[in-house]
Formats: C-alpha cells, structure tokens, sequence
C-alpha cells in the first residue's frame, strides 16, 4: 500500500508528469471531437494522420528547442533564432533560385552548406557578444533577432523568393521508410546533441557554469568558451530548422519564415522543466513541450476554433501547464488533506546566510 | 552615562534557525548620546541581533524597548518610522536616481499626489550641508564616491527622525580621510543626542570612536565595556574566546624541524603582491610540505590573500614565483595550472554546484583541466568517488544526490575532495573547518597533517586560533588588510602571543614591525 503510494508520488512528483497528462488530455479531446483523430492510414507507402503531422511539423520547433535548451541552460537565452531561421533559409532559397537546374542534388547541398555556414556566423556573433563583451543575453540576441529580419530580407532582396527543386523540398515535406524526412532530421539532430552534450563532459559543465558561474570559474572552467559554444549550437540547429520551414512552402519570406517561434522554443524548453534561471537541463523534456505545443496548434485548426480565439486558447492552455508544473502553486491546493507538501516547501530553501 | 535611560534595551533575546542558535539570550543596551559599538567574529549574531531589532527577523524569545515602550518590529520600514534607522554595508541607495530622490524615495513631498521638485532639493542640499555635505543634488548618486553615497544614505536615514541609527560595516569600502569624514559626522549626531550602533571588523575604528563595546560570540554576549576599559588585546581575547579544546587527541603538527622544510626551494613566493582596496601588498614564502596558518580577524584580509595566491582576484602590484620561476596567477585557471587548489569559504556561493550531484562536483575541476572534449570515463570517475567518499567518510555515501541535501560538513569534504583528485601541490584552505560539527573538524584537521606530511604545501585560513596554532609551522598574522608579520610556530607562540600581535599591530621581535 503504502509502496504503492510511494510509487504514485514518484510518478506525479517527476518534472514531465503534467506535460504527458496535458498532452494525453489534448489528444483525448480531439479524439472525442473527431472520433477519427488517432487513426494512421497507409497510402502510397506513406504513413497519414494527424498524429504523423504532428510530429512532421514539430519538427521545426524541436530543433530550435534543443539549442535553446543548452542556451538557457547556461542561464541566457536566445531571441535570435527566429530570424537565424529566416537568413539559412532565405540564402539556401536564393542559391537554389539561381541553380540552372534547381532540382540537382549538388547545388541542393551547396544551399544547404551555405545556410549552415550562415548560422555559424550568426551564431558566432551571438556568442561573442555574451561571452567576449559580456551583453547580457536578452540585449545581445535582440540585436540580431531586429537586424536578421533585415539580413534576410537584403538576400531575398525583399521579394519572396519561390523555388521549385525536388530535393529541397523534401527536407520540409518528403518521406523516407514510410515517415516524413523532417522527423528523422529532428530525431538525428536531437541524438547528435544528446551525445555530443552526455557522452562528453560538456553538458555537465554547461549545468555547472548555468547552476553557479562563480564556482565554475574557481573550478577552473572556460566559461567563455561553454558560453560561446552553445549559441553557435543554438544557431546552427535554427539554421536547420530554417530549411524546414522554407521548404514546407518552397519559398522564402524574409518577414514570415520563423517568425516567433524564439517565443515557441522558449516554452518548450520550460515545459521540459529546464529551469530559465540555468542549471539542470532535459533535451527530452523540450522535445515533449516542442510536441505539446504543436499538439496545441493543431487542436486549435482542428477543432475549428476561430482564429480570433485561437491564441486565447493557446494561452490559457500554456498557462494552466505552467501553474500546475510549479511546486509552489500546486502546494497551495495540495495543502488541505495533508499539510505536509507546504512545509518542506519552506525547509526546502536554507538560509543562504546564516547570519553573520 | 550612567544617570540616564538607555533609549533602546533588548532583553534575553535569543533566535533560531534550522540547525543553528543565532542568538542566545542576548541583552542590548543603547544610551542616547552614545556611539556604541557592537563586535564579534563572524557567526557571532551581530547581524542577526541587528535584524531581530529592526524586524528584519521576528525574535524567538525575549523583549525589545525603546524609549520605554515595548516594541516589536514587523519590518524595516516600520522601524524606520518609529526612529530606527539602519544603514547597511553595502549602500543600498539606487545609483541611477538623483541625490536628493535618493534621500526623499517614498516620501517626496507632494501637492495633490504630484511630487514638489523644488522643495525636494532644497530640503536635500540643507539636510547635507548639516553633514557638511556641499554637492549638486540633482546628479545622479552613481557619478559620487562610494564615501558619499555612504553620507546620502545617513542623511536619508537621520532625516526619518532617527533616535537610534545603526552603521552595518558602514566603513569597508572607506579609505582613511574617507573614514575621518564619516567620524566626523558620527560624532556631530552623536552630540545631538542620537544612538549609534556601530558594527565593524576594524579594531581601530572601535578604539578611534566608540564609547562603549559589547561583545558576542556563538551567539551569546560576553559582556559589555566602556572602551577606555577594555585593552584591545582583552577584546580580541573576547572576541575569540578560548573553546574547550575537544580536538586534543590531534596529536600537534608543527614539531619537525621548520628548517628543514623552509631550506627546500620554495614552492610559491609572493613578493609585494597587492590589490588596491583589497589587501596591501605582502610577501610570503610557502615551502612543499608546509602549513602556513594565516591567523587575523574575520576582515583583516586573509581571503583577500588566499584570492590572490589563486587568481581569484589578479593583483596589481608586486610578482609571483612559482618553483622560482616567476608567473602570473591572472586567473584561477592559470593557477590550477600551476598545481594550486584553493577552497573558499563560501561553499555555496563560491564553492559547490548545488543542483549537480555529489560526484559530478568532485570531478568539476579535473575535468575542467582537462576539458570538455576529454571526459572522464565513467569507471574512473566512480573509482575516484568512491574513494574519496570513503577516504573522507563523506554522508550520505550516495553520489548521485544533489550536493545541496548534504550538511554543511560534508559539503565542505566534498569540496575538498574535488581538489584532491587533482593532486595540487598548494592547497589553500579558507575557514575549511566553519561551521561544520566537531568530528568532521577533526577529519580535516588530519587530513591536512596528512598531506603536508606528503609533500603538499597548505595555507590554512581559520578564525579559530587553536586551529592554526595546531596545524601550521608558520603563522602569518593579518590585521586591517595587512599581512603585519610572520611567526615561526615553536614553542614560544601560543594563542596570547597571536592574539596580543593582532591586537597590537606590532610585532615586539620582529624587524617587520
């Protein structure tokens, strides 16, 4: 019995129990709404349904999530992304556009390598601006975040740029073994950053520079390198995630390609219960928030709800996640039967000064 | 004095918290007309009797009267408006607004809800030029040195009607001619009939204006003086106190021969080392396998040292040779670089990760020195752990919780452990052994026989004089910022001859004073 209760608690108590409860109870609701919502139906060696399309374009959202966990991790943030979003795809979609043969796979990959390139910069300038001038992160990502929609508008030269090549288009909108492509570039780029941040030693050193700078420098960590590293991660996993979105639409709109999803990342992060103070990060917690959102987008289409109501809707959704996730808001209502959850809440934080 | 009604009395008063009895039965009393200063070593409660009088803290037991009447604060601004009036350490004015909407925040005199300029600045510059304070109150508070702004936050606290005003370390970041003005000034409004707590570290700044002293120590008072009658040498003695030494089972360090180890080529040699307005350059010469003891009060600078020797803070004076090669210690990297370990004695702010667990902070600094490319493998890592878990008996013996749920002892072995792993050559210890129980104490006490034992070079920083005198082969006195002399640790040093170089500022044999 009281194993069992324990097990209970473990399982209510974990940072991603009301994330999965929230987004089990969306599915349910679409499911009620439209009986037909969970099925998958094979054609032409695809895989369809909503579920699949979920996935597909979260995909996007996924990717910018994982860069800006580690950002946030180290206790910055990145505003920029959206707009690293629009300068990758725009400059893949201009070099496309000039191919004589848009469909080769050569100048395919020469856009796609141009974009990466891009974001490395982007990236880069990012990093320096924390990490060497030491702007505060919210000041310095703005910067780009205004001057890349400019960026991207001189390349596109403030036209959309439309393309028609076969191989780009896939990145956003093609299948492989069944599935849509853009799922498998999320999932890789996802285990590349989970390996390249646990199998070494650096995520533990961007926990430990975001949980206490101070410490982690006496430690003797190069905080300035950590610190420049994960924006140039954060941009080049927005770069990709650039050619996504471009590539669902085959064109490239400066003002429209990535914009807010900065502010969609950013919530998936903290629904994955990544502390925006720094610290302890869970690459598995974005990609389920990254899921809740476009679980959430998707309800909102599906259930027909007008678009005036739609980010209403949205919010109040995103808002009862993030109160029923916070310990402090949740011991306000737990505290009847037992009065236990209210207390340690108190112990929880020593007295940093035991007064002098 | 004595005909008259102290204005302030605080009786038996005595405050908790989880672990830790701050306050233990303590009596305050305040006269008006009086500069009264308040001092203990670190820990002593002066803080916390400080919070509990201005409301900061509620008081567990015990009674607070002022003017006669009984008292119980619910917060600063509450006293504030009864007439008490406290001015922290550091100034806690805001620099981005004007002098005179620093001394009137919150109290602006206004017409119909819209605030009188006007009257506001004429109402500052008369309020300053009582401190003999003649500048433009309408720039803003963070263009004025730091002694200014330490004025500004004394007018704005004496305008409210003080009766009492508490000066928290009011004189840290003060230079000399700084400090006089601000005496000066203390000295008008104390003719004035106000109260002055006046709480500082500097033993000189007592005797140069105090009228009375009262001592804490653990929590406790040890009595109350009028400064004439107590000798600076009786106050540090009382300051410190003499603990019942339940550590004598540690057999004494010190009796090999010093000049054995001070013949080897030293290991680091600090020559005129320096930082502006942290420590005055000094000179030290740590030798493999010594225990220099850095002894002086809480404030005298022995952090300050410790920081330097690491790269914690970069000089700015004077050189470093490590192996009688010179270098630069610029940063904490290039020090580790050079074998050199240094703990600090703020473990939570400056020491330890709290969320990462218990084996991911022993490894930090390995695996910062060797980069993040570089992991430790898995099993080393858990070897390296479990040894040192064992080799410290740290608790829980469980690796993987957060460094915070641990006590504050076992925190400090974990720190230790951290630098260990990395085979230092110097290890600077700063108050390693502060509040943590007395086994654990012991532990470390051993411990550092241990290592010098082998060949490792320690500098040892701790309030409690028992400790260095036990450990160290030689001590380093600090006082006022300043390293005022060495001492060989033989059998003619024992604590009243530290005690009395503290006190004295000179020391009576040595060429240095």
């Amino acid at each position: 019995m009281s194993t069992s209760k324990a097990r209970w608690a473990a399982v209510t108590g974990h940072a991603l129990f009301w994330p999965v409860v929230a987004l089990i109870a969306l599915l349910v609701a679409n499911t009620i709404y439209r009986p037909g919502f969970l099925s998958v139906e094979m054609k032409d060696g695809h895989l369809y349904g909503s579920l699949v399309d979920i996935l597909r374009l979260a995909a996007p959202l996924i990717l910018v999530g994982l860069g800006m966990t580690l950002v946030i991790a180290t206790g910055g943030i990145d505003l920029s992304v959206g707009s690293v979003c629009a300068i990758s795809g725009a400059i893949a979609c201009l070099h496309i556009s000039q191919q004589p043969d848009q469909n080769a796979l050569g100048g395919v990959l020469v856009a796609l390598a141009l974009g990466v390139g891009l974001s490395l910069v982007a990236g880069a300038w990012n990093g320096a601006l924390v990490s060497i001038i030491g702007i505060q992160p919210i000041i310095a990502t703005l910067i780009l975040m205004v001057a890349g929609r400019g960026l991207a508008q001189l390349i596109t030269e403030g036209q959309i740029i439309t393309i028609n090549s076969e191989p780009y288009k896939s990145v956003g909108v093609g299948y492989l073994l069944t599935l849509p492509l853009a799922i498998f570039i999320a999932a890789g780029v996802a285990l590349v950053v989970a390996a390249v941040t646990r199998r070494t030693a650096l995520g533990m050193i961007i926990e430990s520079v975001g949980g206490n700078a101070e410490a982690s420098r006496l430690a003797g960590i190069r905080s300035g390198r950590i610190t420049f590293l994960v924006y140039v991660i954060s941009a080049v996993c927005a770069g990709i995630a650039g050619f996504m979105i471009t590539a669902n639409v085959s064109s490239a709109d400066g003002n429209a390609a990535g914009l807010w999803i900065e502010l969609d990342a950013i919530l998936a992060v903290v629904i994955g219960g990544t502390s925006l103070a720094g610290g302890r990060f869970s690459l598995g917690g974005t990609i389920l928030g990254a899921l809740l959102i476009q679980t959430l987008t998707t309800t909102v289409y599906a259930m027909n709800i007008s678009p005036q109501t739609s980010l209403l809707f949205k919010a109040v959704v995103v808002i009862a996640v993030c109160l029923i996730q916070a310990p402090a808001f949740r011991a306000r209502f737990a505290r009847r039967p037992p009065a236990a959850p209210a207390a340690p809440l108190a112990a929880d934080q020593p007295k940093e000064q035991v007064p002098a | 004095m004595s005909g008259r009604q102290p204005v302030l009395t605080m009786t038996a008063i005595s405050k908790s918290f989880p672990g830790v009895r701050a306050l233990d039965g303590v009596d305050f009393r305040l006269f008006p007309g009086e500069v009264h200063a308040l001092m203990g070593e670190n820990g002593a409660g002066k803080s916390t009797l400080i919070k509990v009088l201005t409301g900061v803290y509620a008081h567990d037991a015990g009674a607070i009267e002022l003017a006669g009447q009984q008292v119980s604060f619910t917060g600063p601004m509450q006293a504030a408006a009864a007439g008490v009036s406290t001015v922290y350490q550091e100034v806690n004015l805001c620099a981005n607004l004007s002098v005179a909407e620093n001394i009137f925040i919150g109290r602006e005199p206004r017409t119909f809800g819209a605030i009188r300029w006007g009257e506001m600045r004429r109402r500052a510059r008369d309020l300053l030029a009582k401190l003999d304070l003649h500048i433009d109150v309408t720039q803003l508070l963070g263009t004025y040195s730091l002694a200014v702004q330490q004025m500004v936050a004394i007018a704005r606290a004496i305008d409210i009607q003080a009766r009492v005003l508490i000066l928290d370390e009011p004189t840290s970041s003060l230079d000399a001619t700084e400090v006089e003005q601000l005496f000066r000034i203390m000295r008008q409004l104390r003719d004035e009939g106000i109260a002055i707590i006046f709480v500082t570290h500097f033993l000189d700044q007592v005797y140069g204006i105090a009228d009375r002293i009262t001592v804490l120590r653990n929590g406790r008072l040890v009595g109350e003086y009028p400064t004439a009658e107590l000798p600076q040498l009786a106050l540090v003695e009382k300051m410190i106190g003499k603990e019942l030494d339940v550590l004598e089972s540690l057999e004494e360090q010190s009796k090999r021969d010093l000049a054995a180890i001070e013949a080897n080529t030293p290991f680091l040699q600090a020559e005129e080392l320096g930082r502006k307005g942290s420590v005055t350059p000094f000179s030290l010469t740590i030798h493999a396998g010594e225990v220099v003891g850095l002894a002086g009060l809480l404030g005298s600078g022995r952090t300050e040292v410790a920081r330097l020797l690491f790269g914690a803070d970069r000089a700015d004076h004077g050189k470093v040779a490590v192996d009688g090669k010179p270098t630069a210690l610029r940063n904490p990297i290039a020090a580790i670089g050079h074998d050199i370990a240094f703990c600090s004695e703020n473990r939570r702010t400056e020491g330890l990760v709290g969320e990462l667990s218990v084996r991911e902070n022993i490894i930090l600094a390995m695996q910062a020195a060797r980069g993040w490319l570089r992991p430790i493998p898995r099993r080393r890592q858990d070897e390296l752990v479990d040894k040192y878990v064992k080799a410290l008996s740290i608790r829980p013996a469980d690796p993987e919780i957060p460094v915070r749920n641990l006590s504050g002892g076992n925190q400090q072995k974990v720190l230790l452990a951290r630098w260990l792993i990395t085979e230092p050559r110097l290890l600077i210890l700063d108050e390693p052994t502060r509040g943590i129980d007395v086994g654990a104490k012991a532990e470390i006490q051993k411990l550092v026989v241990q290592l010098s034992d082998g060949g490792m070079a320690v500098l040892f920083i701790s309030a409690e004089l028992e400790e260095v005198l036990r450990l160290s082969h030689k001590i380093a006195v600090m006082r006022d910022r300043q390293l005022i002399t060495e001492l060989a640790n033989d059998h003619t040093v024992d604590a009243d001859r530290v005690m009395q170089t503290i006190a004295s500022g000179t020391h009576h044999e040595g060429p240095q004073a």
